[in-house]
């Protein structure tokens, strides 16, 4: 079969399955529409959780940016899984027992305040709509590249197929729409990777692959990777060129505003017990880890496949001719992905650093006048089937995966925003009085109006998109982490502590950002590590906001008024297990 | 023993394990994979530089298994303080 049509076919067929899942798991009270009536398996949670952190930017951009930052993509590896550490150990168990609905009407019940709540739920709502514009771009990107229609085409496509999942299942029909799409996920990231690995080194497992010796030679394959890379002026793939106080940093942000995600915390409201609540952020994690672990091989891999086939007779011969290219670059080409200019004129693809002034006496006299070739870094995972010349069903599968990936974080995300809107903004503060009925239904249309204004974006995006890691994950780590946490482990941080110190972290890490990304105006001070607080990048500034968060909120509370009696008992009441499963019955 | 005084000898014993993994899951990822990666990077396993294992493939195992081992012991001391659900 024609691979156009095939792709139609796995596509379809999975999209089938989705909304064959979404109307066998309708949600028939609030309890199923927030969070899947309190029973889901600990390892179904597992994999949903899995398919809801790892969205489009894990599938389709995180091998291509290791393959291009080398060492320094472990801000990202380390980054996007420490996380769940602090999530099993720290918030997951006690947040279960609390076992409400949000992530805001713990922060509101813990505080004793409408006003922390509201100030939870804005920081909530920021937070999700910056990461679903990206979602949803996502979204348009695949679906016009794998089966040629346009963006907004693409966008409308995923738009009705996470309304009618999102809409008529709620929790309970993202749930285990998502157990379905980390498997298609899975197995369209791992296949791939598999065949590469063998053909590169003969090991069938990436990440046994990646340290094993290059096929038929004696050179380990990362040994070889930084030979070449050297020889072409690049710094070497295993070491890195961020200072480290950034890399610290930005790990750090990217760790706690994990463990900050609303829609991540949400996903262990759905176990049954305490027990399962920390058993699951162990599944999550291994079913993440398959992906996360086999990434910086596929990275490292496609990368050395890559600059082979460029200097087939490695960096010191000749460079190849472009007309003799393969397929697959022509393939790639077309989409702009891959950009070839022959500056000097030879008909030869030379790809070089021409960024560093040490090697361009060399560059001077081998007659080149500068790097030839813009490879995107999305093309890492995208072409690898090609690459490695596999059959069409496996291409099909990557563009099935890349969809299932955008769609399951995409769905997770619109949930919290309509969740947090009909739970704790209309049913808290304005109509307390809203019956089961009444709030569900509001739920439903706050999920659609989400839905709309995720597309819209998704089509317009806003000039932050790009920034969007640097925003969601440090105001996540600068405002609602640390206020759970102390909202858990000290029972002396009030109500005006909580608040002062959600402000300052949020408005510090806001303010940060903007001043060095702009955003809605031309940034005030140029983005070089120069002019950076302490040399820490805005991507990790989180941290910072964090500190803020603790001292400010510690200080403000030990000059006013210790929470009431009835906090203490909370508090008490949440650090111990028993009960959680009456409380469930409730 | 008064339940009061079970539960707080049951809390702190929560806090103890949760310091020590916490400190391993610090001392893995920042340690050795941010901090010490240039000394760790003299050794090799196998084709990894050393410090580049623990920064792309160590850290996330180890906290795997720090995840694990944390929801094995606190079903434990559940138990051990009578507070384990029923």
């Amino acid at each position: 079969m024609e691979l156009q049509t095939l792709t139609y076919v796995v596509v379809g067929a999975t999209f089938a399955l989705y909304i064959g899942i979404a109307i066998w798991s309708r949600a028939h009270s609030t309890g199923d529409f927030y969070v899947a009536g309190k029973g889901v398996h600990p390892i179904a949670n597992g994999m949903a959780t899995a398919a809801d952190w790892m969205s489009a930017a894990s599938f389709i951009s995180m091998a291509g940016l290791i393959a291009f930052l080398g060492y320094d993509g472990t801000v990202y590896l380390m980054g996007w899984t420490g996380g769940y550490v602090l999530l099993a150990l720290l918030l997951a168990p006690y947040l279960r027992k609390y076992g409400k609905f949000t992530v805001p009407s713990f922060i509101g019940d813990r505080y004793y305040s409408q006003a922390a709540r509201i100030v939870a739920v804005i920081c909530l709502i920021f937070i999700s709509f910056t990461y679903v514009a990206g979602q949803m771009r996502g979204v348009g990107i695949v679906f016009s590249r794998f089966l040629e229609v346009d963006i907004l085409t693409g966008l409308l496509v995923g738009m009705s197929i996470v309304f009618i999942y999102a809409v008529l299942g709620g929790m309970k029909g993202i749930t285990y729409t998502q157990v379905a799409q980390y498997c298609v996920l899975i197995f369209a990231y791992t296949v791939p990777a598999i065949f590469i690995s063998i053909q590169l080194t003969g090991n069938a497992v990436p990440q046994l692959g990646l340290g094993s010796t290059v096929a038929g030679e004696s050179t380990w394959l990362l040994q070889k990777l930084d030979l070449v890379m050297l020889d072409l002026g690049f710094g070497a793939y295993t070491d890195g060129s961020k200072a480290m106080i950034d890399v610290f940093c930005i790990t750090l942000a990217l760790m706690v505003g994990t463990a900050g995600l609303p829609h991540v915390i949400v996903r262990f409201f759905t176990v049954p017990r305490v027990v399962d609540a920390r058993r699951s952020a162990g599944w999550a994690l291994l079913f993440i880890a398959v992906l996360y672990t086999t990434a910086p091989a596929v990275g490292a891999m496609a990368k050395l496949n890559l600059l082979e086939t460029i200097w087939p007779g490695g960096p010191e011969a000749e460079a190849m001719t472009y007309d003799e290219r393969p397929d697959w670059f022509r393939t790639w080409e077309n989409t702009g992905l891959l950009q070839f200019e022959d500056r000097n004129g030879d008909g030869l693809i030379q790809y070089y650093n021409d960024a560093n002034p040490d090697y361009a006496p060399i560059a001077d006299a081998r007659g080149w006048q500068g790097n030839e070739l813009h490879v995107d870094r999305d093309i890492i995972v995208l072409a690898n089937p090609e690459i490695a010349n596999l059959p069409n069903w496996v291409i099909a599968l990557v563009a099935a995966g890349g969809i299932a990936a955008a769609l399951s974080t995409a769905a997770g995300l619109l949930l919290v925003i309509s969740s947090s809107i009909s739970h704790d903004l209309v049913k808290s503060v304005f109509a307390p009085r809203l019956s089961d009925k009444g709030e569900l239904l509001t739920g439903r249309i706050a999920a659609a109006v989400a839905i709309c204004i995720a597309g819209y974006l998704g089509y317009n995006p806003p000039g932050f998109v790009a920034q969007v890691v640097a925003f969601a994950f440090g105001l996540a780590a600068a405002s609602l982490f640390p206020a759970i946490i102390m909202g858990i482990f000290s029972t002396r941080i009030n109500r005006e502590g909580a608040i002062a110190g959600m402000l300052t972290g949020l408005l510090f890490t806001f303010g940060y950002i903007l001043w060095f990304k702009g955003v809605f105006f031309e940034p005030i001070m140029a983005d070089v590590p120069e002019n950076w607080l302490f040399g820490i990048s805005p991507e990790g500034i989180g941290v910072v906001g964090m500190l803020l968060n603790f001292a400010v909120a510690f200080t403000v509370s030990h000059l006013t008024a210790p929470p009431p009696a009835h906090i203490r008992e909370l508090i008490e009441d949440i650090r111990v297990p028993r009960g959680a499963a009456e409380a469930h019955a409730h | 023993m008064s339940q009061q005084a079970s539960r707080d000898a049951y809390w702190k014993a929560n806090l103890r394990v949760m310091a020590i993994c916490l400190a391993i899951w610090f001392f893995v990822s920042f340690g050795l994979g941010i901090l010490l990666v240039d000394v760790l990077d003299r050794f090799q396993l196998f084709g990894y530089p050393l410090g580049f294992w623990f920064a792309q493939q160590g850290s996330i195992y180890t906290f795997l298994i720090l995840i694990f081992y944390y929801a094995w012991y606190m079903n434990r001391l559940d138990r051990e303080h009578d507070v384990h659900e029923q």
